[in-house]
Order: structure tokens, then C-alpha cells, then sequence
């Protein structure tokens, strides 16, 4: 019997139950002996000039083997914007600050010491003198904004269609026409691991760097780039990493600064970042505010939808400048809208820069269409699960194109709606729920829809092939070894790769060893992100077990001096043997033993997969207090075929969470000077978990035809789904009240101030 | 620098620390047990858990010098033989943990926790964890987790009455 889609226990807890995982800060190293310590003086003001920087006082300080600024590494090339093509090039930035600061938190000085403690002491005494400027915050610049680039001109980083190419006629003919305009806040990433770097240079110039990572081949490439390195000269080596949600790909600054600080005094060194620093210096995520426009009939048909997008890209275009790429190629998600558009500009503001994290873009997509069928249904009165059937595509067998150039691969949204319905009871919850709303009771019930399409495993763009490599080894002792070019963090890889090359090799799971993130070991590779790994990572390692299987075959019938024909591979003994003769028999360790056995393959997916499902949230609102209860979580996440269901429901659970958090709690907040308000975890709300209860899953799987697997992504699900979810719950609580919409988070004193205006609204004073 | 005498994982140890030293950064950089991480400023996250005489306690907000005179116990020493600890043992069983950055600290609160109510409804677990943070798992199999583990310790205790778990 097959080991794939059983609930095999992690091969990998043992170690993180026992002495820990090795993090970066934990990594032990004869060539990171003597290392000295990096700490960064950053920016305390959103927007200002650096007329000068004094290190003299740091440097008599104890301890202190160092200091240097921006001047110091002027002869490093000046860091382009990512995705360059879409964005303007002008907007560059230093891996330290040089004339100008541009978000709280930018490193404009280091300091190198001895031993931790004496860095924190000593970058107190750097003196900068600032300029102070202006900061630029919103999503709605002002036309006389200060330019944060003046030779790009303008706070514009990019755009994707503009107002000009909107269709005026969109909404020709729909009955009823809602338009709103919404925020997908800023939120922080907030791995429970910061980052980290240790770097060290061998004598013939060639560098290591341990960073905590989502793939080793991808940072080394960005490393080598802001040192202005070829790739060979650069080894990158990745120690367990905990937790990154999109926020760890690539190298950062700070990276690239630990590097450069070890070359130039000739001795590793080492830096792990504070949770201050974290939360205002590692990307943050979302930042996107939405104007919805959503038309149709009485009877609930969506007729025609329009979404405007406004990206908050922070000072330094990355990532996120361009996720609303992703975001416009989700904007109709799971429905059929027959007249739909959308537009996107991203502005560069004075704050921290914004990057992918969970979902990366399609969250953000899925928010806007769900707050749109919600405050569509509100209008024409009709139940949102209604809305919904009537709009969902119906079940596809053959791939379905988009509006927006997605392929919809495989999907039945009208059955994962049903599905979640039925295991939420959702007839009794409407049901519960009038009767609240009839007794006028405190404590309101609110239930929230969201259905959602997601693309996971994309390439480098719609039409580019995704791939992905792994080598197989089975050697003479019976053990295996794989290596992949993704990259766990906390999703289980040892684990699941080792279930794939087991059910193929017969070599029991816990003799079979993953291998990843060393770029000397593996040099190239996607990583992990996007939700890629086992649809492309997986399949690969699949692959190059069958090719292996082909390669012991020929030897084994050369062994056996038998056609290969008549050969049978016997996975209880990892044998091959002759048909009929059993004990004519070669195990694939004996092979390995007579020559060394190993494949390499790689893996090309036709395309991206599209998993789906729908979430439904029931939440209580005490409408005194305003304070929203998350009550209950029901999921349908049909990500395909599952592999092993214990990994996939946790990668469930964490994501319902994260999306739960960003729904009803988390916020990154600036004042308006641009100081961060939630810069450390007393202030920034992250999710305990009092919080949230737990969560009912269930289960639906329609497999993809995309890779031999049959799975599609299921790290972003959850997220994806749960954010619209909690976020329609808790305003369809109070929505008998007159409240149409909350912004996120639903707080209790954003809940509490939308049934005052509710009230005041209807001039009534029994809320 | 002063000196101080602790018991470490059942071991007696004398160091010279600075007043300031932290316990977590002492466990960590003094005696190489690494464990128990870092991973706030502000003792609100809870990685860096450990036992002080048998109690829970954030290791970042406690100066080694204040632990003088006594025992620590860390991730490492729930398994001096490399044999899982019951309430390790069901984190693993239950797929209590991801990344594992915040499980030392996970499950030494919840080593305390258990001790100090055998047998606490999903409720009271969630209570007991709060201030122990996980990005990866949504709590929803840590909380399993400690509950199944509350059965094995003792398998014929039952749960306060009214609360279902």
C-alpha cells in the first residue's frame, strides 16, 4: 500500500523537540571562530538630508573594532529598483543611507564590536545630523507631495492601466451599482525568527554567507548583485529557518552590509537583528487600498466589477511594488463577471518598503471581490451564499481562461461553496442569528463568506513554465539522500520529499535524508514561496525516483543477466528481481554498491495551478462594547490531491490564522510624521492564541492534471481565504444595524465607531 | 563581574557574569545550550522559555544573576536521553510545531503549564499559552498538542466539568 496521502509523523521534529533547530544565531562554524558583531544605526525620522555623520565618539567606546556609514561603501554599485522594467529606475537606494533617509528604521551607520552587548551600548554614541522633511503618507499623495527620488521625478513607482483606460461604460445597464473605497492594511510579516547573517571570506576571496532564507540560490544571486560579485565568488548556506511567509526571499541591505563589514577587516562576522528592528526594517506586507465598483441585477447577477488599486510600495520600491500585478490577475477570482477591469498605480511613501508576504497580491485581490459580493448582496438584500452560487464559474474540466490572463487549471467553486455551507451548518447559523437580531440581544452573530480562487507555482510569468530540480542518490548502505532547490521552513519537505522517494524506492522514510539550501551543494533551485514546493519541488523528486528506477534497472539486468523486460521492482525489499523468480534479486544497495546511483532531473509544470475553496466565519460582536469574537472557522481548501494531510491541514491552520489576524487585529501604524507606532511586540498586535479558536476543516480534492501528483499549493490558502472571511463576519454582525463596512482591522473601537455613525445615521439612539 | 552557582539541567555550574548578562543569553552563549531563542525585546513572545525551579519563566527577562542558587531546566534537559519528553512527544505526534523557532519555549510553558493543572480545557490551555507566540501553526495543534499530552500524563484525570475540550 502506498504511503502517499497518509498521515506520516514529521522526520524532523525529533532535533526541534530536543536540543532546538540551528538558526543562523545557533550556527557553529570553525570559520566563523572569532567573528565579530554588526549593529545598525538607523534612521529615527521618516524623511530627512544627512548633512554629516561623527563616529568618532563610538569608536573609544568599549569593545569597538569599527564603524562606518554610506561613504565608506560608495564604490558599491547603487541598488536599482526590483522588476526595473515596471518600475522607475530612478527610485535607487545604498546599502547604507548616503544623503538622505527615507523611512525609520533605514540603516545609515554600523557598528562593529567584540562581543553583542557592546554594540548595543556603542551605537548610541553616533552622531548624525539630520535635516528633518516632510513625510510622505497615504495611499492619495498630494500633487505637491516632496519627492522622495527627485530625480525620478515623481512618488509614482508604476502603474498598470490608468483612469484614462477605464471603460466609462462598465456599468451600463446594471440595475444596481455599489462603489467603496477600502483598505488592505499594512501588516507585519513577523516570522518568529528576525533575521540574521553570518559572513566569512576564505583566502581566496570567496565569500559565505548563512542568511535564514526561502532559497539559497535566489539570495546569492542578490547578494553577489549588492556586492557587486559574480555568483561564483558567492556561497550562500541556509541553517533552519523559523518562519519567513514571503518576507525572507532574496538578500536584504543589512545582508549585503554584514558581507562587506567581514571583507573589510578580514574577519567573519556576525549580526541577528532585534524585534524593533524587525518590525521596522524587514518588508512589511499588503498596503493597498481598493476602490470596488460592483453592478448587476436585482435577482443578484454581477453584471460588471471594477477595481482601482493604489499599492503603498514604502520608500524603496521591491516586491510590493509590483504585487498588484498578482492582484489585477486575480480580480474577478472565482466568478463569472462578463464586464470587469481594474488598474493599478504604486506610490513610494516614507515608511518602511513593502514586500510579499502570505499571498503576496491575491489576498489582497480576494478582499476586494468579497467585500464587493458582500456589499452587493447588502444592497439587493438577497443572502450572500446566494450571490455567491448564482455568480461562481460552474465546474470546468478543460482549463479556464481569464478576463485577466489566468488560466483557471481545474476547479469546481460551486461544490466547495456547498461544502462549507453544510459542514458550517449555515441554515441554523442565519438561523441563530435572526433570532439574536430579533431579541435585540448584546452579543450579535455575524457569519462571513469568502470563496476564493488562488494561483500557486507560477513561474516567472503567465505563459513561462515553472521548474524546479532534485537528485535522487541511494547508496550502498541502503540509505538515500535527496536535494532539492526548495527551501523549508517550517512546511515539512524532509518529511513529504522522503515520503515521494520512498514510495518509489522502497527505502522506508527514515533512512532517506533531504538536503537543501547550499548553494555549492545545489546551484540552482526556485526555493520556496508562492506556494511552489511540492507541485513542482514534489513532483521533481518523483521524476528523478523513476529515473533512477529505469537507470538501477539496466544495471540490475546486467547484474542478473536478465532482460530488463523481465524485471520487477519489488518495493518491499527495494529489489529488483527476475518475474516469477523472486531469488534471482538485486537490491538497489547492491546496485549503488557496484557504482555510485544517482539522478538528476528537472521538473516543468505546463503552467500555474489554481486551488479554491470557501471559508465562512462566524463571529460575535458585543454591540456595547464593539469587541468581535472570531467563534468559529469552517474551510473547504481543495488544493488538489494531498500528500500527507497531517502537513497540509497545519499548513491550513496557520494560514487561517494569519488571515484571521490581519481580519480582526494586526496593523502596522504610522503617526503622521511617519514614526512607527508598532514597533515592537507590546505594540504590534500579533495573534496569541486566545485569540482564535480552533478550526474545522474539510476536505475536498480536486486533483490538477499539471503534474504527475495531481496537487496544487496550499501554503497561502488559508490566508487568502480567511481574511475576507472574519473581516465579512464581523460587519455582517452589525449590518441589521445600518453598518455597511469596516475597514480592517475590525477592532473593537473600529466596530464600536461604525455602529456610533450607524446610529447617528438613523437618527436613532437603541444601537 | 560576579559570580554565580546554578544548576543548569540537573548540572552544577559556577560563571563570572556581568550584572547585566541576561539567563537566555548566559544558557545560550555560556553554556552552549541554544534551545531556547530570542525572539523579541519586549517579553511578550515567549522563545525563550525555561523552567526556573520548576516554574516558567521568559529567560530574557530574567538576569542570570537573579537565577543564583537555582535550577534551570531547558528544552535539552526535558531529554537528557534523547528520549522525547511526553509533552514532546505529543507535539510531535499531533504536528505541533513548523518552523520550531517558538516550540522550546511552546513546550517548556506547557511542561509548566501541565504541572500546574493536569488536566485544563481547550480554554484554559489557550489562557495558559497567550503569552507564547507561533507565526506557523495557528495554535490550533499546539493546543491538541498539550491536551493529549495532559492525557498521557494522566490518563485517568478529567477536565474541569461543563467545558468541552
Amino acid at each position: 500500500m502506498s504511503i502517499l496521502g497518509t498521515r506520516v509523523l514529521r522526520t524532523e521534529d525529533p532535533r526541534f523537540l530536543t536540543t532546538g533547530g540551528v538558526y543562523t544565531e545557533d550556527v557553529v562554524d570553525d570559520r566563523l571562530a572569532g567573528a565579530c558583531h554588526v549593529f545598525f544605526v538607523r534612521s529615527p525620522l521618516a524623511h530627512a538630508r544627512i548633512n554629516g555623520i561623527d563616529v568618532s565618539a563610538t569608536l573609544s567606546a568599549p569593545g569597538v573594532i569599527a564603524a562606518y556609514s554610506g561613504a565608506d561603501l560608495a564604490d558599491l554599485p547603487a541598488i536599482p529598483p526590483m522588476m526595473s522594467g515596471l518600475i522607475n529606475a530612478e527610485m535607487t537606494r545604498r546599502l547604507l543611507a548616503i544623503d538622505k533617509v527615507r523611512y525609520v528604521g533605514e540603516p545609515v551607520a554600523v557598528v562593529v564590536t567584540e562581543h553583542p552587548y557592546q554594540g548595543e551600548d556603542a551605537i548610541e554614541l553616533v552622531a548624525i545630523d539630520y535635516d528633518p522633511m516632510p513625510p510622505v503618507l497615504g495611499f492619495e499623495l498630494p500633487a505637491d507631495a516632496p519627492l522622495l527620488f527627485e530625480a525620478a521625478g515623481t512618488n509614482v513607482a508604476g502603474e498598470l492601466g490608468n483612469e484614462s483606460s477605464l471603460q466609462p461604460d462598465l456599468f451600463d445597464g446594471c440595475e444596481v451599482v455599489v462603489s467603496r473605497t477600502i483598505v488592505n492594511q499594512r501588516v507585519a510579516p513577523a516570522p518568529m525568527e528576525t533575521r540574521a547573517a553570518a559572513a566569512a571570506w576564505s583566502t581566496d576571496g570567496r565569500l559565505t554567507a548563512w542568511i535564514p532564507n526561502q532559497g539559497a540560490q535566489g539570495t546569492r544571486a542578490e547578494l553577489a548583485e549588492l556586492l557587486g560579485l559574480d555568483q561564483s565568488q558567492v556561497r550562500v548556506i541556509t541553517p533552519d529557518v523559523g518562519g519567513a511567509f514571503g518576507a525572507k526571499f532574496g538578500a536584504d541591505p543589512e545582508h549585503a552590509v554584514v558581507a562587506w563589514v567581514a571583507r573589510r577587516l578580514g574577519r567573519p562576522a556576525r549580526w541577528t537583528e532585534t524585534r524593533y528592528e524587525n518590525l521596522i526594517s524587514m518588508t512589511h506586507g499588503r498596503g493597498q487600498q481598493h476602490t470596488i465598483t460592483i453592478g448587476g441585477s436585482r435577482d443578484g447577477d454581477v453584471r460588471a466589477y471594477r477595481l482601482q488599486i493604489i499599492q503603498d510600495a514604502g520608500s524603496y520600491p521591491r516586491i510590493g511594488a509590483i504585487l498588484p500585478y498578482l492582484t489585477i490577475m486575480m480580480t474577478t477570482g472565482p466568478y463569472d463577471i462578463p464586464r470587469a477591469e481594474a488598474i493599478a498605480k504604486s506610490v513610494v511613501t516614507t515608511t518602511t518598503p513593502v514586500g510579499a508576504y502570505r499571498g503576496a497580491g491575491r489576498p489582497e485581490a480576494t478582499a476586494a471581490i468579497e467585500r464587493a459580493m458582500d456589499l452587493f448582496a447588502a444592497e439587493i438584500g438577497v443572502d450572500p451564499a446566494q450571490v455567491r452560487r448564482k455568480n461562481l464559474l460552474p465546474a470546468f474540466a478543460q482549463p479556464h481562461r481569464t478576463a485577466f490572463g489566468a488560466l483557471y487549471d481545474t476547479g469546481d467553486y460551486v461544490a466547495g461553496l456547498d461544502k462549507a455551507l453544510e459542514a458550517a451548518g449555515y441554515a441554523q447559523l442565519r438561523k441563530e442569528q435572526a433570532d439574536r437580531r430579533a431579541s435585540r440581544d448584546v452579543r450579535q452573530l455575524g457569519i462571513g463568506l469568502s470563496s476564493y480562487v488562488e494561483i500557486t507555482g507560477m513561474g516567472d510569468g503567465p505563459e513561462s513554465p515553472p521548474t524546479e530540480n532534485a537528485s535522487v542518490e541511494v547508496h550502498p548502505d541502503g540509505t538515500a539522500t535527496i536535494l532539492t532547490g526548495t527551501s523549508p521552513h517550517g512546511q515539512g519537505h524532509a518529511t513529504a520529499w522522503a515520503m515521494l522517494a520512498s514510495d518509489e524506492l522502497g527505502i522506508p522514510v527514515e533512512k532517506i535524508t533531504l538536503k537543501w539550501g547550499d548553494t555549492d551543494l545545489i546551484p540552482e533551485g526556485g526555493g520556496t514561496g508562492g506556494s511552489r514546493s511540492l507541485q513542482q519541488g514534489g513532483a521533481a523528486v518523483q521524476q528523478a525516483s523513476r529515473e533512477l528506477l529505469e537507470v538501477a534497472r539496466e544495471r540490475a539486468a546486467a547484474s542478473l543477466e536478465a532482460n530488463q523486460a523481465d524485471l520487477v521492482f519489488d518495493r518491499t525489499r527495494s529489489a529488483f528481481a527476475v518475474a516469477g523468480d523472486p531469488e534471482a534479486s538485486v537490491p538497489l544497495s547492491d546496485l549503488a554498491a557496484a557504482e555510485r546511483l544517482v539522478v538528476r532531473t528537472v521538473f516543468s509544470a505546463p503552467g500555474a495551478t489554481f486551488p479554491f475553496g470557501t471559508h465562512v466565519a462566524v463571529v460575535e460582536v458585543d454591540t456595547e462594547t464593539g469587541k468581535p469574537t472570531l467563534l468559529r472557522m469552517i474551510t473547504v481548501d481543495d488544493a488538489g490531491v494531498v500528500l500527507n494531510p497531517l502537513l497540509a491541514e497545519g499548513q491550513r491552520h496557520g494560514g487561517i490564522a494569519q488571515g484571521a489576524a490581519q481580519a480582526f487585529v494586526e496593523e502596522v501604524v504610522y503617526d503622521a510624521d511617519g514614526n512607527p507606532l508598532t514597533a515592537s511586540f507590546a505594540d504590534y498586535p500579533f495573534l496569541s492564541a486566545t485569540e482564535v479558536p480552533s478550526f474545522e476543516l474539510a476536505e475536498m480534492q480536486t486533483p490538477t492534471t499539471y503534474n504527475p501528483l495531481g496537487v496544487k499549493g496550499i501554503g497561502e490558502a488559508g490566508t487568502i481565504g480567511a481574511t475576507p472571511a472574519v473581516q465579512n463576519a464581523v460587519i455582517d454582525a452589525v449590518a441589521h444595524l445600518g453598518v455597511r463596512h469596516i475597514d480592517m482591522p475590525a477592532t473593537s473601537r473600529r466596530v464600536w465607531q461604525a455602529l456610533r455613525e450607524a446610529a447617528a445615521l438613523s437618527g436613532s439612539e437603541d444601537t | 563581574m560576579t559570580r554565580i552557582e546554578l544548576t543548569v539541567n540537573g548540572e552544577q555550574r559556577s560563571a563570572e557574569v556581568e550584572p547585566r548578562l541576561l539567563l537566555v543569553h548566559y544558557l545560550r552563549e555560556t553554556c552552549g545550550l541554544r534551545a531556547a531563542n530570542v525572539g523579541c525585546d519586549t517579553t511578550s513572545c515567549g522563545a525563550c522559555t525555561v523552567l526556573l525551579n520548576d516554574v516558567s519563566v521568559k529567560s530574557c527577562t530574567v538576569l542570570a544573576v537573579q537565577a543564583a542558587g537555582m535550577s534551570v531546566t531547558t528544552a535539552e534537559g526535558l531529554a537528557p536521553d534523547g528520549e522525547l519528553h511526553p509533552v514532546a512527544a505529543a507535539f510531535r505526534q499531533n504536528h505541533g510545531l513548523q518552523c520550531g523557532f517558538c516550540t522550546p519555549g511552546m513546550v517548556m510553558a506547557a511542561v509548566s503549564l501541565l504541572a500546574e493543572n493536569p488536566h485544563p480545557t481547550e480554554e484554559e490551555v489557550r489562557e495558559g499559552l497567550e503569552g507564547n507566540f507561533c507565526r506557523c501553526t495557528g495554535y490550533h495543534n499546539i493546543v491538541a498538542s498539550v491536551l493529549d499530552a495532559a492525557d498521557v500524563l494522566d490518563p485517568g484525570g478529567t477536565r474541569a466539568a461543563g467545558v468541552s475540550a
